[in-house]
């Protein structure tokens, strides 16, 4: 089945059977291995991308659901402008060593950016409540709420 | 998972004829469907995406009841305007079901049309005594749900949208399972004008109604009235997660913070 949408900002045509996963279409046909596949059970939330900028799990939608709409990956977050090219949380989660093995942290960004977009003034609770979602195997949630915070406050000063 | 067809049909019509054979099973959000098809515990022959129908989606208010779309996603439930005013207490639930991500692609009707013995809605609908509107009749809750993953729904029957009456004050409380979000046991509770009803969820084998909190919370609607109610655990389940005496035990803690939190509706 052929279908096209835009990915990362960039229009994609592929032909793909009906049961192929967006995980699987992202890492396995279309190389962008940023997005991590944890429990494929949509529990851990390593594979949350944006779908017309709304966090979801990618790994429990069909890819060809996608048809037709706008898909982020971690790989489209950094512009490449400004000091270091990131995206703000990127930064963030740079700055306070918001990760420790690194697995879940392409899920974290993706879900904290879609937080902070519909959470101008987040409090920590709104943070850890929202990341329900979203499991650290190395339990390093403690620097993930601050770089989630840090970055959601820098996402509001740039704009 | 294996392979099927695929057809995302644009109206309610084509949705409607697609899955009349009784063969293709409708995909909603796909927040149960489809992780049950990765397992293979199912594997249908066809898929009828339904995201692509207009008249699926949506919320609708006429003052006395509130008629909200089937594949309305939970998110849309719980920043609804017509929910948070009429219906604080199911906005509130629906924003509480499993985690962001999910709520930005499960769906009213997915859930209930599944039926899961731990889901939020049913308790919802069968504790607001909602009407469940198909492709081919009206059902009442108190008729549509069997059991575990069982319902009134017959093959090719396609659930299109639920109207909720507004009640006085309503609430829900429910002990989620840290993992799964899925209630361990939840309790919803209404009150109209002509008497209050309550709808249990997790607790066992499907949704069900607790006649005795019932009458108690409808003499006095206050969380007091729960004191001392005793759920007879024989009925109930017990699992690795919960012993029936303990889920048992939850019911009524459960009852008490739905009444408070139906009496307190700005509270967060």
């Amino acid at each position: 089945m052929k279908i096209s949408f835009k990915l990362n900002g960039k229009p994609v045509e592929v032909d793909i059977e009906p049961s192929l996963l967006l995980s699987e279409l992202l890492r396995d046909k279309l190389d962008l291995t940023g997005t991590h596949v944890g429990c494929d059970t949509s529990q851990c939330g390593a594979c949350v991308i944006h779908l017309d900028d709304e966090s979801v799990k990618s790994c429990t939608i069909l890819a060809v659901s996608v048809d037709g709409r706008s898909v982020t990956t971690v790989e489209g977050l950094a512009s490449g402008e400004g000091v270091d090219g990131l995206h703000p949380m990127q930064r963030a989660f740079h700055e306070n060593h918001g990760l420790q093995c690194g697995f879940c942290t392409p899920g974290m960004l993706m879900s904290a950016i879609d937080f902070a977009k519909r959470h101008p003034k987040p409090t920590e609770q709104e943070v850890r409540q929202w990341l329900e979602g979203n499991i650290c195997r190395c339990t390093g949630y403690q620097n993930i709420v601050r770089s989630v915070l840090a970055g959601a406050a820098a996402m509001h000063a740039a704009s | 998972m294996r392979s099927f067809a695929y057809d995302r049909p644009a109206t309610m019509d084509r949705a409607v004829a697609l899955l009349s054979g009784g063969q293709a099973m409708p995909l909603a959000g796909g927040m149960t469907l489809l992780p049950t098809m990765k397992l293979r515990l199912s594997a249908p022959e066809a898929l009828v995406d339904l995201s692509s129908v207009p008249e699926l989606k949506g919320i609708s208010s006429d003052g006395k009841t509130l008629t909200i779309g089937a594949m309305t996603r939970h998110i849309d439930v719980a920043r609804a305007p017509e929910v948070t005013k009429a219906i604080p207490g199911l906005a509130r639930l629906a924003g509480r079901i499993g985690d962001p991500q999910v709520r930005n692609r499960g769906t009213l009707g997915g859930s209930l049309a599944n039926n899961d013995p731990a889901a939020d809605y049913p308790a919802a609908a069968l504790g607001l005594g909602a009407t469940l509107i198909t492709s081919k009749r009206e059902i009442a809750a108190d008729d549509f749900f069997r059991g575990m993953f069982e319902t009134a729904l017959e093959p090719g029957e396609l659930l299109t949208a639920v109207r909720f009456p507004i009640p006085r004050a309503a609430g829900y409380a429910k002990f989620p399972h840290p993992a799964s979000r899925f209630a361990l046991v939840g309790v919803f509770v209404a009150r109209f004008a002509d008497g209050v009803r309550v709808a249990v969820t997790g607790a066992g084998p499907g949704v069900f109604r607790c006649p005795p909190l019932e009458a108690r919370l409808a003499e006095d609607f206050v969380p007091e009235a729960v004191a001392g109610y005793a759920a007879d655990p024989k009925t109930l389940n017990s699992d690795i997660h919960a012993e029936a005496a303990f889920r048992a035990h939850l019911i009524g803690v459960m009852a008490r913070r739905a009444v408070a939190a139906a009496l307190q509706p700005t509270a967060a």
